[in-house]
């Protein structure tokens, strides 16, 4: 019991820690704003750390808290729909990597890092009804494999880094 | 708890990284020539708003059109075409994304609004953009 709900003041800590990347990143748009969707996804650091020591359930709540409390403060029901979509193909697709245990964070945040923004872009065809989003497609996914790359890194830290009995 | 062959392993999956990062990356430089190569310039911009065509304007004669989306009218994108290229040269968005867009004229390329469901595409709708000899 104890452990339990010790387990679940952690996840709050991982969530708050999401949030918190979140607006830094909220806070320094104006130089990957040429296309909608560059993103570094440093709260990303936060998912792959939950991913690595909880497992892919518990990423998925704090991921979908994440998106869900983002989507409030910052952005409208159009935003949680992309990003919703984005982080839950990116969780998947990291989840099955972090199963097959061949890369490291760096690998498996640089394919969760694209596929979020196949996963944005694919809602983005879908609600705007257009399939002419190819060229976004290109430019995100080289954005999307430096923040992948950068964020992979961190997350690693924060798995070896944090010791196992304090979290 | 520490594995024997922690460090060897770690080491492979550092190794893998690396090939997969760069097979995607050469995947998608690749991706992105054929699709700049294959696809020339275009012709035609079209506006859509919900999947649903606002207006198709020619992208070789000069226009300022207001685009007005919202329930009130009150969503603003202006779209300039100019020296046949078209951009969004104000929009009332709140985050300026369409406007800060770079200038677009090749096929295919396109400038997205999210908040007001605006799509601008350059489409080639008179087939091939070689000059037409015949007629
Ligand atoms: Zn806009």
């Amino acid at each position: 019991m104890r452990h339990t709900s010790r387990k679940l003041a952690y996840l709050g800590l991982c969530t708050a820690v999401a949030l918190i990347l979140a607006y830094v990143e909220v806070l320094l748009p104006p130089l990957y704003s040429a296309v909608p969707g560059i993103k570094l996804g440093l709260s990303n650091i936060a998912i792959i750390f939950v991913l690595y020591r909880y497992g892919v359930r518990h990423a998925a709540v704090v991921s979908f808290v994440r998106i869900a409390v983002v989507s409030i403060l910052f952005g409208n029901p159009m935003t949680f729909a992309y990003s919703a979509a984005g982080a839950a193909l990116s969780l998947l697709v990291m989840a099955i990597l972090r199963r097959m245990d061949v890369l490291s964070t760096v690998g498996v945040s640089v394919a969760g890092g694209v596929f979020h923004n196949v996963g944005q872009i694919l809602m983005a065809m879908w609600l705007l009804g257009t399939a002419e989003l190819g060229y976004y497609l290109i430019v995100l996914a080289i954005t999307g494999t430096v923040s992948g790359i950068f964020v992979g890194l961190c997350g690693g830290m924060a798995v070896k880094r944090i010791p196992m009995r304090n979290i | 708890m520490n594995r024997p062959n922690h460090a060897a392993s770690d080491g492979r999956r550092r190794r893998n990284d690396w090939i997969f990062i760069l097979s995607l990356l050469l995947v998608v430089s690749l991706a992105g020539l054929a699709l700049f190569f294959l696809r020339g310039v275009g012709d035609t911009v079209i506006v859509t708003v919900d999947g649903v065509i606002y207006g198709t304007y020619p992208l070789d004669r000069d226009i300022t059109v207001e685009i007005r989306t919202g329930d009130e009218e009150q969503n603003r994108n202006v779209l300039v075409i100019r020296e046949g290229k078209a951009r969004v040269e104000e929009a009332t968005c709140p985050d300026g994304i369409c406007a800060a867009h770079k200038p677009i004229s090749r096929e295919g390329e396109s400038i997205v609004c999210l908040p007001h469901r605006v799509v601008i595409t350059v489409h080639a709708e008179n087939g091939d953009q070689e000059p037409d000899i015949i007629a």
